[in-house]
């Protein structure tokens, strides 16, 4: 089994979110992360979806998803041709003593310190999940209160967009 | 020019201009406006079925009679779901089908209204693509996209959910809309590299079959299916979902694969160093345990829909395309290639075969009817241009044996969903969209017992349809894996009908058709003579069969088809013939 992450281009329509991933478990695939937001276009949503599969399940995934009539366009990111990141918000518990050490991997996570309270703190950090697994690892001893972590996000590098040849489809539509 | 009217007006005007002549369906609280524009429409045909499934399925058998998109009708709630069956029957056997259901009032979705069901949710997995419609200007845009969806690339079942008071709001009405479908491109034509690769495996093969399925009809292509086979002289199978489409009595023909494949079909594909497959899916009732199947052979596999395309089994050569055109494709390059191959060993083993292996059933000595001599029987005197439509099970497979097919399409049944019931709906579905021929529905009395309320909707609409009740009072196909994998405990498949209840002569009666009945093998010609001479109202015939006759050749589920048996504890032998 390898990761794979799929940026999907989908119209910006009711019910759309839950036909992707009904279809994937229809079809015995499970998501490792989902996520879903809006693009630069109004009339499109951009779904970033990290499976765990081999190669021959994911081309099926891949064209099972390109028959839904309100899927404009897949495209696989490469992690070394994309840049992928997570968010994560995280309350660690933090008293007078503590709180410093606290900062201190803050600092060396180029976290951020969002929130304080007397005996806690909010961290915000964004990355690859390897990092976001590591800066776990640290915080841990002193006392995780509390997670929340978003699904990955991720782009192509370069000047290329994947948006633009679905933009034109639309407006052909339109 | 546009018009003001009301959503359920607008509904019932988009559905003329798309061409729809005949709807199924069953009103409701919810669908209720469209029902009174309805009520005036001179082109279209509203036929009130009693049961939303026989709408469903009937509006399958039009569109597989006519090749047009069937169109059924249901309120919300109760009515939707019961049409989830023949939308999912839909589904697996891509069969063209547009439902239209009423929702509650857009304000009073989500609060678990009177009759409220998430139809559009429900059926997500098993439509091609649904939609729920609470703005009435959407209504006549929504159904030109419910159509061509249904109707191109890979045919399948469509909802379009409409809200009440959507159906009821005034808005106006222009023709034609402007589609909004950017994520929808079916592709039709072949790649014409792979075209040329293809060929390439053909000129090189050996022992090449033709492995046609139903998207060959779907595209209609039998004409070119013909063509191709003929010129270069391969074998031919045809699907469950294909029979008709290449003649049955044509000497290349090797009857149907699968699970109750002939064993010359079966051979073909097991002993085969190409497979064409041509608008097939490799489906697991036709290949058996997939790592034995076919294991010297190549795959070329052309369909319309490239998630089929090695989903099941690798193609070496995948093509996406309509069927048509692949074959059309395929012609040209192979008779500018002049390339012709030698079969000849490869046709004396098919032959043997054939010779060998028959279809075949031993009659009963005491003197009880067997059910493959009724379809025997009605192949003979109803003649290849009779439309047959079948439900699931034993009769199914008897219906697709031993019945003659020379002409597309005239094989109507229940394939990937496998539904008992479909047959009496889809037969009067058949019936209307085809009033000229004759449509015999060849039914299992467990299946007969599901939908056979649509009786009284052929008899008042003026429907006349015929059916063959193959009645062995049980659940046929069941009790057959009974036998021969449960120790023959008959656990709940014996129904009793031989004991007349219900008596299916007098129900036939009680539903204004004429019933008769048939329990001898010299009787069979007389009362099926008798059925085909009544044309003004539906006929029912109980032909009470013995309960012991068995569906053969089988492969049993989840072996090789190697392991194919032509009767219990028979296997063909192979090696005989082999090399």
């Amino acid at each position: 089994m390898s990761r794979h992450t799929l940026s999907v281009l989908v119209e910006n329509k009711p019910g759309v979110l839950a036909r992707v991933s009904a279809l994937f478990s229809r079809r015995g695939f499970n998501i490792d992360s989902l996520a879903v937001g809006p693009t630069e276009h109004d009339d499109i949503s951009r779904m970033t979806i990290v499976v765990n599969v081999e190669e021959l399940p994911l081309e099926q995934v891949t064209k099972q998803l390109n028959k839904l009539v309100n899927v404009l366009k897949i495209v696989e990111l490469d992690p070394s041709q994309s840049v992928q990141r997570e968010l994560m918000l995280i309350k660690v518990k933090a008293d007078a003593e503590s709180r410093s050490h606290v900062l201190e991997l803050v600092q060396l996570f180029r976290a951020r310190c969002v929130d304080v309270a007397a005996d806690a703190v909010t961290i915000e950090v964004t990355g690859t999940p390897d990092k976001l697994e590591a800066f776990i690892k640290v915080l841990e001893p002193f006392g995780i209160k509390e997670l929340v972590q978003s699904g990955m996000v991720a782009i192509g590098r370069g000047a290329r967009s994947i948006t633009d040849r679905s933009l034109r489809a639309l407006d052909r539509t339109a | 020019m546009t018009e003001r009217m009301t959503g359920a007006q607008a509904l019932v005007r988009a559905l003329e201009h798309v061409g729809v002549d005949t709807v199924f369906g069953i009103p409701g609280g919810a669908i209720l406006p469209a029902y009174d524009p309805l009520y005036d429409s001179t082109k279209v045909r509203h036929v009130l079925v009693r049961h939303e499934q026989g709408a469903g399925h009937a509006a399958e058998g039009y569109a597989q009679a006519t090749g047009k998109v069937g169109v059924c009708m249901a309120t919300s709630g109760p009515g939707a779901t019961n049409l989830v069956t023949p939308i999912a029957d839909a589904y697996m056997d891509s069969v063209p089908i547009v439902a239209i259901t009423g929702q509650v009032a857009s304000a009073a979705i989500g609060t678990d209204a009177f009759q409220e069901a998430d139809i559009s949710g429900i059926t997500m997995p098993i439509t091609k693509h649904n939609f729920l419609v609470t703005d009435p200007a959407d209504i006549p845009r929504t159904i030109a996209e419910a159509f061509h969806i249904a109707a191109t690339g890979r045919p399948g079942p469509v909802l379009v959910d409409i809200s009440k008071d959507a159906l009821q709001a005034q808005t106006t009405f222009s023709w034609p809309p402007v589609m909004q479908l950017p994520g929808y491109r079916p592709v039709t034509r072949p790649h014409s590299k792979q075209i040329r690769e293809a060929a390439k495996l053909i000129a090189e093969s050996k022992r090449p079959v033709l492995y046609v399925g139903g998207g060959v009809h779907k595209a209609r292509a039998s004409a070119e299916l013909l063509r191709l086979a003929e010129l270069t002289n391969i074998p031919v199978i045809t699907t469950l979902m294909a029979r008709g489409t290449f003649p049955d009595s044509h000497p290349q023909h090797m009857g149907m694969p699968g699970m109750h494949g002939s064993v010359s079909a079966v051979g073909a594909l097991q002993k085969s160093d190409l497979i064409i497959g041509l608008g097939v899916r490799f489906d697991d009732r036709v290949t058996g345990d997939l790592k034995s199947f076919a294991p010297y052979a190549k795959v070329v596999h052309a369909d319309i829909d490239p998630a089929e395309i090695s989903k099941n089994r690798h193609a070496d050569v995948p093509i996406v395309g309509d069927c048509k055109e692949v074959i059309n494709d395929l012609i040209a390059v192979i008779e500018a290639s002049g390339q012709k191959g030698d079969y000849a060993d490869w046709w004396t083993l098919l032959n043997g075969y054939k010779k060998t292996y028959p279809l075949g059933y031993e009659p009963f000595e005491d003197g009880s009817l067997a059910p493959q001599y009724v379809m025997e029987r009605l192949s003979a005197i109803a003649g290849p241009d009779t439309y047959y439509v079948a439900g699931v099970g034993q009769h199914q497979m008897w219906a697709s044996q031993f019945i003659d097919y020379e002409n597309p399409g005239t094989f109507i049944n229940s394939g990937g969903l496998g539904t008992m019931g479909f047959a009496v709906p889809a037969a009067m579905g058949a019936k209307m969209g085809r009033p000229d021929a004759t449509v015999w529905a060849i039914d299992g009395d467990g299946c007969f017992q599901m939908t056979n309320q649509e009786l009284a909707t052929c008899a008042i609409e003026g429907v006349p349809i015929k059916i063959a009740v193959i009645n062995n009072g049980n659940l046929g196909m069941v009790r057959q894996w009974q036998t021969l994998f449960y120790d023959q405990r008959y656990s709940n498949t014996d129904l009793q009908t031989t004991r007349r209840i219900p008596d299916f002569v007098k129900l036939a009666e009680a539903y204004g058709c004429v019933g008769l009945r048939c329990e001898r093998p010299e009787d069979v010609d007389a009362v099926i003579k008798k059925a085909m001479e009544i044309n003004d109202v539906p006929v029912v015939v109980d032909f009470v069969v013995h309960q012991d006759a068995m569906v053969w050749p089988m492969v049993a589920a989840g072996t090789s088809n190697d392991d194919i048996k032509i009767a219990r504890d028979m296997a063909p032998r192979w090696e005989s013939e082999d090399e």
